[in-house]
């Protein structure tokens, strides 16, 4: 297997397949870790990891949090406030202040596509993690849902996956769709046309689906996407019951997928409106494994890119 | 100062000229153009062996950021930039700081330009008042004090029956439109052109027929109220379309283009480039292609650079909060070239692009050789290889997407009023 | 210059030696109550297993085996580029009150073993560790001795000692490479 070998963790997109299998491998070493009574190894002992939050989330934030306190790292988290951003410090002099504290690792979530890339380009002595990065990538919520897949399936190529919702606006459909690819998996996409973007296909081994129905057709995995008012303003769809309606996974429209699919959603989950709270609740939901393995795989990213080349 | 261009090819599609002959000047007027011409005493001879020699060239689409944004670029250095690139003349956007909207303003450009600058300076007037998109500006004023066109560059007249009432309006006092063509509710958050690499990506695309729909609605604008019109900076396969359309039936409408929108693709996006961010964004092949078959057709009359120098904390930033645009004086020449030796353009057509047409649908009594014209000219050496450094820019701004790529062609010496304002690099 | 081999101990060799720290700690602890094997992985691991095996030969009842991945453990992690892959610990029991019998291949510095130690020591506090190793090559660099040794070899530093395995994680032999 390929040694790891990168400064940064930005996008699966910059990730062999080889690279994400050595992260994936290890991430299930890490687990054994968070199944014991001492959670803690001396790994990162001394070194100091920021988590740099320009927008809120509990979830990830909390994740990154537990996974560097796990591997011994100091952990800070910085959320920057609205208010400070009108003060006008831009984002390469908060940069360069955070360098002054020496840190080890920056993650960071940002509302801007490719903002981590100018970030690392300022620090070139410090490791880079995306946490999501505005409508680009979530690279840890893609390997943390490869994994729960592969809990599963034991592997990962020859998977259908049906990813349903708002695409366009996806961070994590764009790192699933270049992660599941890259793997061997294929999938099937479907949303509302006006979430759909251009190109789509081309994202990887990707097939535009017409409807929900066609999409999640014999599904191995059935991957629900958030939908948030915000971001799909008030031109992108009726409402949310027309919503879940029409690309809403409810006990009915699950049986068209395997009797054995997994249903998963990156969560926070709007009961009633992307899943019916059945399904979340049910049998084939693996909504709380995800989060489980987001631990494992987030102290999988710290413990690699820590041993990227610096040049 | 006299001077004689001795041995040139000389260029002028005013008069029909593509010949090797002298260019005498004399008292900043030309002349007299013709073979071997007797040199006359104590003149500066300059040798044309291998260059070419043409109209000088007119920008009709530049940011000169002078009043209010000096930090990025200012007259002084804005028209040295013009200069080396080959130009003689630079029409100069109202989006100034405060906006080109009174009189005060366009006095003080022009009086600095006449004694501190390198060129020809003519300002354009705004639409609207400080660019506001809501009341009509002095138009007649304007144009008295020396604008020659009134436009919004920068944010489109959204309000139709504004545009309407404007178009009409400035026809009244004999002074043209030029609009900035976006439909602002399809451009949304878009930050670069909506297709396969923003997607890829993940930045907000901005679709093309944000451009075509309000080209079209100017076009008939300008149709209904019969009046001429001028669209900036066409950049979509489908405003090419509409616009040939409309010149099919009559319309007054012309348009022009810049090299980057018949150079590059959204391609040069990747890797979050703030020096491939502009407005409207660059686009895709077929785009490309479209504007290209624009320019070889004559639906697409002149070449402009958009010129926008930004200041480095304007572009060295996330995506996101880069500032729209490119510095474009010193790289047109070269690029515009290109499409002579990819067989787009003759070279004829090539300077009535930049020179003839830009003077023409302006009014500006240049782009033309004739014996007794104003002496404005450009002396292109059109095989000298070059690089494109930030150091050896003379814009204050470096924003360039062209940084360290090679350049074939430039301008050996530039001529304004009969005086040799620039003699090679 | 390809490296110059010798075989320090062949197959039947590894056999007798493992046959014989079977015995000693059968001796040593009085049976195998409330014994366990932690092999390091990864060669340590697959010996921990053959130990286990011999055990249940000699004594009738079987030892519980597991195996403990030291790479998170390391204490030079920091000067890693890059990262060396980590390897699952895996040990389905608990600690407390465990006599562990901890397994490595060869004995050098002891920097393995004192990982190894921390690591155990996450898991529980056992009553007590010993060490078995198949070979012992010296040059220790922490105050860290072996409980049952298969055989002391005594080396320099240029020198390399490998226990190769057989694709079934066997043991096949002991080499020596200068």
């Amino acid at each position: 297997m390929a040694d790891f070998k990168h400064k940064d963790i930005i996008a699966l997109r910059d990730l062999t397949k080889e690279e994400i299998e050595r992260l994936l491998t290890t991430a299930e070493s890490m687990r054994e870790i968070n199944n014991r009574d001492i959670k803690k190894v001396p790994t990162l002992r001394g070194k100091t990891i920021i988590n740099l939050f320009y927008e809120a989330s509990t979830r990830t934030r909390t994740s990154f949090e537990i996974a560097g306190k796990r591997l011994s790292a100091d952990t800070v988290n910085i959320t920057p406030s609205s208010s400070s951003a009108t003060k006008g410090e831009t984002l390469a002099d908060t940069a360069l202040n955070l360098l002054a504290m020496k840190p080890d690792i920056i993650v960071m979530r940002h509302a801007v596509s490719g903002s981590h890339y100018f970030l690392s380009k300022k620090l070139p002595s410090c490791s880079i993690i995306n946490a999501g990065d505005g409508t680009h990538e979530h690279p840890s919520q893609g390997l943390l849902d490869m994994l729960t897949m592969k809990d599963k399936f034991g592997r990962l190529d020859n998977l259908k996956v049906a990813i349903i919702g708002d695409i366009t606006h996806s961070r994590v459909a764009r790192s699933n769709i270049q992660g599941l690819t890259k793997m061997g998996s294929q999938v099937f996409l479907a949303g509302p046309p006006t979430m759909m973007p251009p190109g789509a296909e081309l994202l990887g081994n990707v097939t535009v689906c017409c409807t929900m129905k066609e999409a999640i057709q014999d599904a191995d995995v059935v991957m629900m996407l958030r939908i948030q008012q915000e971001r799909q303003g008030k031109t992108l769809m009726p409402n949310a019951r027309e919503y879940s309606r029409y690309f809403g996974l409810n006990p009915e429209n699950i049986k068209l997928a395997k009797p054995d699919a997994m249903v998963m959603h990156p969560g926070p989950i709007n009961r009633g409106v992307e899943m019916s709270s059945y399904v979340v609740d049910g049998d084939q939901s693996h909504v709380l494994k995800q989060v489980e393995n987001g631990v494992a795989v987030r102290m999988a990213m710290l413990y690699h890119v820590c041993g990227g080349e610096l040049e | 100062m006299n001077l004689i261009i001795k041995n040139g090819r000389v260029i002028d599609p005013s008069q029909g000229i593509d010949d090797t002959l002298d260019v005498v000047v004399e008292n900043g007027l030309i002349k007299d153009i013709g073979r071997d011409l007797q040199t006359p005493a104590g003149v500066e001879v300059i040798d044309g062996g291998g260059k070419f020699v043409v109209p000088g060239l007119i920008d009709m689409h530049v940011h000169l950021r002078d009043p209010g944004l000096e930090y990025k670029e200012d007259i002084i250095s804005g028209t040295r930039a013009a200069v080396s690139g080959g130009f003689t003349s630079v029409c100069c956007m109202p989006n100034t700081k405060p906006a080109i909207d009174n009189k005060a303003i366009v006095s003080y450009i022009i009086n600095k330009a006449r004694t501190e600058g390198f060129c020809n300076v003519f300002p354009i007037g705004a639409i609207t008042y400080g660019l506001q998109g809501d009341r009509m500006s002095e138009m007649g004023e304007l144009k008295e004090s020396g604008c020659v066109a009134v436009s919004d560059d920068g944010h489109p007249v959204a309000n139709s029956e504004l545009m309407r009432r404007a178009l009409e309006y400035a026809r009244g006092m004999g002074i043209l439109v030029i609009t900035h063509a976006e439909d602002l509710t399809l451009v949304g958050e878009g930050v670069m052109n909506e297709g396969f690499t923003s997607t890829e990506i993940g930045l907000k695309g901005i679709p093309r027929v944000a451009e075509d729909i309000a080209t079209a609605r100017d076009v008939m604008l300008a149709e209904y109220t019969k009046s001429p019109i001028h669209i900036a900076h066409v950049s979509t396969e489908g405003s090419v379309q509409v616009i040939r359309e409309a010149k099919a039936r009559g319309v007054q409408v012309t348009c022009e283009t810049a090299p980057h929108y018949f150079t590059l693709t959204d391609d040069a996006v990747r890797g979050y480039n703030t020096n491939a961010k502009m407005n409207p964004p660059l686009r895709e092949k077929h785009d490309v292609a479209a504007v290209k078959a624009g320019l070889k057709d004559g639906t697409i009359d002149a070449i402009a650079t958009d010129h926008a120098p930004h200041h480095l904390d304007d572009k060295d930033v996330e995506f996101n909060a880069a500032m729209n645009g490119i510095v474009g004086l010193e790289t047109s020449l070269p690029l515009s070239l290109a499409l002579v030796n990819e067989g787009v353009l003759t070279l004829s057509q090539l300077v009535e692009k930049m020179s003839f047409n830009p003077s023409k649908i302006l009014n500006l009594q240049r782009g033309t050789l004739k014996v007794g014209s104003i002496a404005d000219l450009t002396v292109i050496d059109p095989a000298v290889e070059w690089t494109v450094a930030a150091d050896a820019l003379a814009s204050k701004s470096k924003n360039s997407p062209w940084l360290g790529q090679q350049m074939k062609g430039a301008a050996a010496a530039t001529i304004v009023s009969g005086k040799l304002v620039f003699n090679g690099r | 210059m390809a490296a110059e081999k010798t075989v320090i101990l062949d197959g039947a060799g590894v056999r007798r030696a493992l046959t014989r720290i079977s015995h000693e700690i059968l001796e040593r602890n009085k049976g195998l109550a409330n014994v366990v094997l932690i092999g390091i992985r990864s060669g340590g691991a697959y010996l921990a297993a053959e130990i286990g095996d011999s055990l249940a030969v000699i004594e009738g009842e079987k030892a519980a085996v597991g195996a403990v991945d030291i790479t998170l453990y390391r204490d030079d992690i920091s000067g890693q580029i890059p990262h060396l892959p980590v390897g699952k610990t895996e040990i389905p029991f608990s600690l407390e009150g465990k006599k562990v019998i901890l397994v490595d291949d060869v004995l050098f510095t002891g920097r393995t073993i004192r990982a190894a130690m921390d690591a155990l020591m996450d898991h529980g506090r056992p009553d007590s560790i010993q060490l078995a190793v198949l070979i012992d090559r010296g040059h220790r660099e922490l105050p860290i001795r072996a409980d049952f040794v298969g055989r002391n070899v005594p080396t320099s530093l240029k020198e390399n000692v490998q226990v190769i395995f057989d694709s079934e994680n066997k043991p096949v032999e002991v080499i020596l490479e200068k």
